[in-house]
């Protein structure tokens, strides 16, 4: 369907996107994830066409899009700010793009009844945008996205402006509406909580560049690098050099671990890895020595309501946090013992 | 940057055409003669001053005669309807111009504005007011400038009229006295003439800068000083004395509203107080109707319009074979000792007596 | 239209035509203005250069450029400093307090800035000329001969009419300023044990301090540029540049002199445009000052209202009581016509208004007074069209292009007067095919150059408020470029074209300085069909201007309303 082959993107004379290519398969929503500033929007907007790439292409079903200007692509673009024309009612505005399609009058009532139910703002037909609350508006501008049934729906961190309860809901019914009509959607966030809850494929971008491709869980589970780790929100990671590789053993700064799996590609025997332990998968360990043990002062235990978040400092440069069911008292020495399905070797 | 140092450049370039540009040779349209339409009067345009005046019935006789239409442009006071002219020349506003008398000639004739036309009918007009050899300027009327007292006014103040340019700065008379700008108003250049006869070219000023301070009033043009100042018309202003004409009594007879024996104002007619004032027509260089123009330069100086002129205007004809009204012997003298300046004399030193007047004056 | 970095503009064939439209947006603007105002200015600018190097500086020259120069800076500084003397309470009043009848104030402190100057002067001489209200007034009253209140062509009467004009500009800027100043600063000062005097002095007015000197500057630059006002209410012995250039360039016709004296007059009245831009302009000016602060409370004790209710009647009095003297001595007859011998029945008559229909002479000479009426119109129509296109064309060049410059562009034509603009045409303008006659566009185009100004800083700031994502939103939902103007940028703009229509249109009715170059005698403006009148004697003439100025005036007033309207 969507094939993005190999953008490049300056702004202000220095480069913002670096080779990016992926592609949107049909009914599928891929999230383009990465942290602000790193060409998301922008290449939604090359996508769109409101913006030329220095080089690269854009295909749709194998046809190159350069020569075919904005308004007669058929892409639909959510905006972050809505951008709904304020002089206009909800109606009006759903309804704008159907009547640059020339549908008739019927057709068009038809339709703005149809979306705005999708949405959930059936009755909010005849007020005025301006009176709105920025959730509404939100939903308006879905509406107004999808009533002209876009071959391919963008949408550029929409819920940003939200709070969170509201962010929460909107993101159900995203991702139930995603489903249902089986668009296929390009969703761009920094947020990972929202990229995890509503893609079917996740695009890391990182100094614009495609630092991972994969579904959620994969990229939950096998994060491509470092950054990627850190930038998912795990805190735990240590250099580390390899040390054997049949099993694999990895020695660091706090020991020497053994990860359950090997990564892809194999690394070099000696060479540098990062290793990632997960917070979750430890406890207290026993008094005889295993493997993948780290032992350290405990500097905090927080309460979270479900489990507590201790935060164990290794040595004086390396402080790791995990998950238990019960809290330990700071200032005390503990030893947990993680299992190896919580340690990733990352590159 | 770039294209704005395109459109600076630009900008410069119009601003540097302007500056260079040199003023233009005049483009002299070609004089044709327009081809009488069988169909429709031709509209022949008169550019003329603000006191043109002349009854329907002699217009009519012209237009039915030459099925034309005449197209009357009143355009301020003399010099400011010259000056019109004179900048309009490139693109003539109309066909034919009258106006100019014989202080403004020079300037109306140095700035080549007009056609020459020797008309048949100079042979009825004596040498004395052919200013023109080349005839391009016609003279078609002349009065005398005066100055006009209203005989109430001093007959209640128990005053005695003055009789000399010298009477009118005596401390009685203070703010008595309204004249006009000789910038704007041929009157009012004529007048300043008339001082410059009679005090010669160096003591004029002086004589000005007493009348100043003696209250002298200044307004623009003619009509105003006229309608508006003089106590003695229709105004009925605060000013007894105006610079005016040696035929306004005999207007004020004309325009009585109940018929009266005598004018209610006189002119002072003593030695050099008066200076003649001789009026012209032209054809304007340029016109698409020239001999629909030279028709109407005779008509004007024919015998029916010179008859009309005196009862319109308030002028003398130049035409020796016109008749004067009853009312204009009766009741209009011509001055014995009028002022006399050399033309020449005028021509060359008229711009910086207005201008020494207006320092000495108006400042 | 593309709204697309057109440094990126790497599009087939295809777009071809959409790339260079981009061009010609700014280029038809700015041939508009490069023919019509650059190339009229340079030719001034030779005349004048010409002379002072062929002519010499001569000690005489220099005295008669010196004179007038002087004089117009004396007089702009004496109306300046008065102005602001009334203005500065005016201001303070209106932005601090509320009280019965405020808006009505407010919309008539705006009504003298878009009078022409030709209704302002024959108002005040209405009201205070030697046939004014107030002289036949006090005539009857004391039974006197002559008029007892002589201010006709004096100082002061011209001092007076610009403090009229120029008062309502103080009140906005420095108003809204002030209205806008947070009160808590001065209480926090007085809680510090500051005085109220100390107070004013070391809190108030040094906050106030730019927009004191912004609006001092812009009435300075009018005062400077003053030109109907002068001509009408000062008569010949008082010459400003302005006066002084028709002088020379019509009556005297000494076209290099004029050409010096305009040069000197731009070069002075650009310094200031150019010290205003940078000192002052920042925010944009509301066109009614709706000084309704959060601090507006109502006057409380003597003191308070006294000075409210003093400051409101001064107010009425200085610019109502002009007004209302026309509109009544042009209903009213109390002198003969000009040779009208007989005796005059003082009373009240619509007979000028009739007069107006009918021509004066018999129909020979005179076009009756309401075709100049219907040239004034037709005129005004034609430069809202023509300006409007232009100052559309001139904001949606800014947009994409470097902005500041092209700003101070289009900003120029309001430094230039337009007496220089007037005599710039003539020099350029005398020739076919782009003469007085034979191109009848010149007036209007000369009245759009004035307008033009108003029109981009009308527009401008409404244009900017459009976000883009708005008009990208429309290109993706499928509108085409011409589309997207005319669903998003065309409805936001509406209420601005029109304010901006009214301003171009009222502009043009009121024009005098340029217009009295350029007008051809027989399709005289009803400015300077007035102007004529005036100059003729007799009360019939008199009247008849008063009442063309009169339906001048009653055409502005209601712009003034429905732009306010709008503007809100």
């Amino acid at each position: 369907m969507l094939e993005v082959g190999d953008i490049y993107k300056n702004y202000a004379g220095k480069p913002l996107l670096q080779g990016v290519s992926f592609g949107v398969g049909e009914g599928e929503t891929v999230c383009l994830l990465g942290p602000s500033g790193s060409g998301k929007s922008t290449l939604l907007r090359i996508i769109a066409g409101l913006e030329l790439p220095e080089a690269g292409k854009i295909l749709w079903d194998g046809k190159d899009m350069a020569s075919i200007p904005v308004h007669r692509r058929n892409f639909g673009l959510m905006f972050q700010d809505y951008a709904l024309l304020p002089h206009r009612s909800v109606a009006e505005n759903v309804a704008f793009g159907l009547r640059m399609q020339a549908l008739t009058r019927a057709e068009i009532q038809a339709r703005v009844a149809e979306s705005l139910e999708k949405v959930h703002m059936a009755a909010f037909a005849p007020r005025r945008v301006t009176d709105l609350s920025g959730g509404e508006q939100q939903r308006v501008a879905l509406a107004r996205a999808l009533a002209p049934r876009p071959r391919l729906l963008m949408l550029d961190e929409p819920l940003g402006a939200l709070d969170r309860t509201l962010r929460e809901q909107l993101i159900e019914e995203l991702h139930r509406l995603l489903q249902t009509t089986g668009i296929p959607a390009i969703y761009v966030t920094h947020d990972q909580e929202e990229a995890f809850a509503l893609a079917d494929r996740l695009v890391m971008l990182h100094d614009g560049r495609v630092e991972q491709v994969g579904s959620p869980a994969e990229v939950y589970g096998r994060p491509a690098s470092a950054w990627a780790a850190r930038f998912l929100g795990f805190n735990n990671l240590i250099a580390g050099s390899v040390a054997a590789l049949d099993p694999l053993r990895v020695n660091t700064a706090i020991g020497t671990f053994q990860p359950a799996e090997m990564p892809i590609p194999i690394p070099a025997l000696g060479s540098p890895v990062t290793l990632l332990i997960r917070p979750t998968g430890v406890k207290l360990a026993g008094n005889d020595h295993q493997v993948n043990q780290v032992s350290g002062v405990v500097e905090d235990a927080l309460f979270q309501g479900d489990r507590f978040r201790i935060g164990l400092g290794c040595t004086l440069a390396v402080s790791l946090q995990f998950y238990l069911p019960e809290p330990l008292i700071p200032g005390q020495n503990a030893v947990l013992v993680i299992e190896a399905s919580s340690i990733v070797c990352l590159e | 940057m770039r294209i704005s140092r395109l459109i600076t450049i630009f900008l410069a370039a119009a601003l540097l055409i302007g500056a260079c540009a040199a003023p233009a040779a005049p483009s002299v349209a070609p004089t044709q003669t327009a081809l009488p339409t069988p169909s429709g009067p031709v509209t022949l345009t008169v550019m003329t001053h603000d006191s043109f005046a002349a009854s329907k019935e002699v217009i009519a006789a012209f237009e039915q005669q030459n099925n034309a239409k005449l197209s009357f442009l009143k355009s301020g006071d003399a010099g400011a309807a010259l000056n019109r002219a004179i900048l309009s020349k490139d693109s003539p506003l109309a066909d034919v111009f009258y106006g100019v008398d014989n202080t403004f000639l020079s300037r109306a004739l140095d700035s080549d504005i007009y056609e020459p036309y020797a008309s048949p009918l100079l042979s009825s007009i004596p040498a004395e007011f052919k200013l023109d050899p080349q005839n391009r300027a016609l003279p078609v009327d002349f009065g005398d400038v005066c100055i006009n007292y209203d005989k109430a006014f001093f007959a209640q103040k128990n005053l005695p009229i003055p009789q000399t340019l010298e009477d009118l700065a005596k401390p009685e008379y203070h703010s008595m006295l309204v004249t006009e700008n000789p910038a704007t108003s041929s009157t009012g250049l004529v007048f300043l003439l008339a001082t410059i006869a009679h005090f010669g070219q160096n003591g004029y000023l002086d004589y000005w800068k007493t009348l100043r301070d003696n209250g002298l009033v200044v307004v623009d043009g003619w009509e105003a000083a006229y309608y508006t100042n003089f106590s003695g018309s229709s105004g009925k202003g605060a000013q007894p004395l105006v610079v005016s004409y040696n035929s306004s009594p005999a207007a004020e007879v004309v325009y009585a509203t109940t018929p009266i024996a005598e004018p209610p104002i006189g002119s002072i007619l003593g030695k050099d107080t008066c200076f003649r004032q001789i009026e012209f027509v032209g054809i304007l260089k340029g016109t698409q109707h020239l001999a629909l123009a030279e028709k109407f330069v005779d008509f004007m100086l024919g015998v029916k319009f010179q008859e009309d002129m005196p009862l319109q205007m308030f002028v003398y004809p130049t035409n020796t074979q016109a008749k004067l009204p009853d009312v204009f012997t009766k009741f209009a003298q011509l001055p014995a000792q009028p002022a006399i300046l050399d033309p020449a004399v005028i021509a060359k030193n008229r711009d910086a007596w207005i201008k020494a007047w207006s320092e000495v004056v108006l400042k | 239209m593309r709204f697309i970095a057109a440094r990126d503009d790497r599009r087939p064939i295809g777009a071809f035509f959409t790339r260079y439209a981009g061009v010609w947006l700014w280029l038809l603007p700015l041939l508009f203005l490069g023919l019509f105002f650059f190339y009229p200015l340079g030719a001034v600018f030779h005349l004048a250069i010409n002379w002072a190097f062929t002519q010499g500086w001569s000690v005489d020259v220099w005295e008669q450029v010196a004179h007038p120069l002087l004089f117009t800076v004396w007089q702009a500084l004496l109306s300046t400093l008065l102005t602001l003397v009334l203005g500065l309470p005016a201001a303070y009043v209106l932005a601090r307090y509320t009280f019965p009848g405020k808006t009505v104030l407010q919309v008539l402190t705006t009504l003298p800035f878009i009078l022409p100057t030709i209704v302002v002067a024959v108002a005040f001489n209405a009201l205070l000329g030697p046939r004014g209200v107030i002289n036949v007034l006090l005539m009857q009253a004391f039974n006197l001969a002559n008029p007892p209140l002589q201010v006709m062509n004096t100082l002061g009467l011209i001092l007076l009419a610009h403090v009229f004009y120029n008062t309502t500009i103080v009140i906005r800027i420095v108003g809204s300023a002030w209205s806008q100043l947070d009160q808590r600063l001065e209480q926090a000062a007085r809680v510090l044990g500051a005085s109220s005097t100390k107070v004013a002095w070391e809190v108030t007015l040094p906050l106030l301090r730019p927009s004191i000197l912004a609006a001092s500057l812009l009435v300075f630059l009018f005062d400077f540029t003053s030109f109907g006002v002068i001509l009408l209410l000062g008569g010949p012995h008082f010459a400003t540049l302005e006066v002084e250039i028709y002088t020379q360039a019509l009556q005297m016709l000494n076209l290099p002199l004029a050409g010096l004296l305009s040069a000197i007059q731009l070069l002075c009245t650009l310094l200031l445009t150019v010290v205003y831009a940078r000192l002052g302009d920042k925010q944009p000016i509301p066109l009614i000052p709706r000084l309704q602060g959060e601090g507006t409370r109502p006057p409380r004790g003597w003191r308070q209202k006294l000075l409210v209710a003093g400051m409101a009647a001064v107010l009425l009095a200085l610019l109502v009581s002009p007004l209302a003297a026309l509109a009544l001595r042009s209903v009213t007859r109390l002198d003969a016509n000009r040779g009208e011998r007989g005796p005059v029945i003082p009373g009240l008559t619509l007979d000028y208004y009739r007069q107006l229909f009918i021509n004066q002479q018999d129909s020979i000479f005179y076009v009756p007074p309401v075709q100049a009426a219907r040239n004034s119109l037709a005129y005004a129509l034609a430069t809202t069209g023509l300006s409007l296109s232009m100052g559309f064309l001139a904001v949606y060049a800014m947009r994409t292009r470097s902005r500041r410059w092209m700003e101070a562009l289009f900003m120029l034509p309001l430094g230039a007067s337009a007496v220089t603009l007037g005599l710039g045409f003539i020099l350029v303008f005398n020739r076919p095919p782009l003469d007085v006659r034979s191109f009848p566009w010149l007036v209007p185009v000369a009245h759009s150059l004035v307008a033009l100004p108003f029109v981009v800083r009308t527009l401008q700031p409404v244009l900017l408020s459009i976000p883009g994502s708005l008009r990208q939103a429309a290109a993706v939902l499928g509108a085409s470029p011409w589309r997207v103007w005319l669903e998003v940028d065309l409805p936001v703009m509406l209420r601005a074209v029109l304010v901006s229509a009214i301003l171009s249109f009222t502009i043009s009715l009121g024009e005098f300085g340029a217009t009295s170059f350029l007008a051809r005698p027989e399709y005289p403006t009803l400015p300077i069909a007035i102007f004529r009148f005036l100059s003729l004697p007799g009360a019939l003439n008199y009247g008849q201007a008063l009442a063309m100025a009169t339906v001048l005036m009653a055409v502005c007033g209601i712009s003034i309303l429905i732009m306010d309207k709008m503007s809100v």
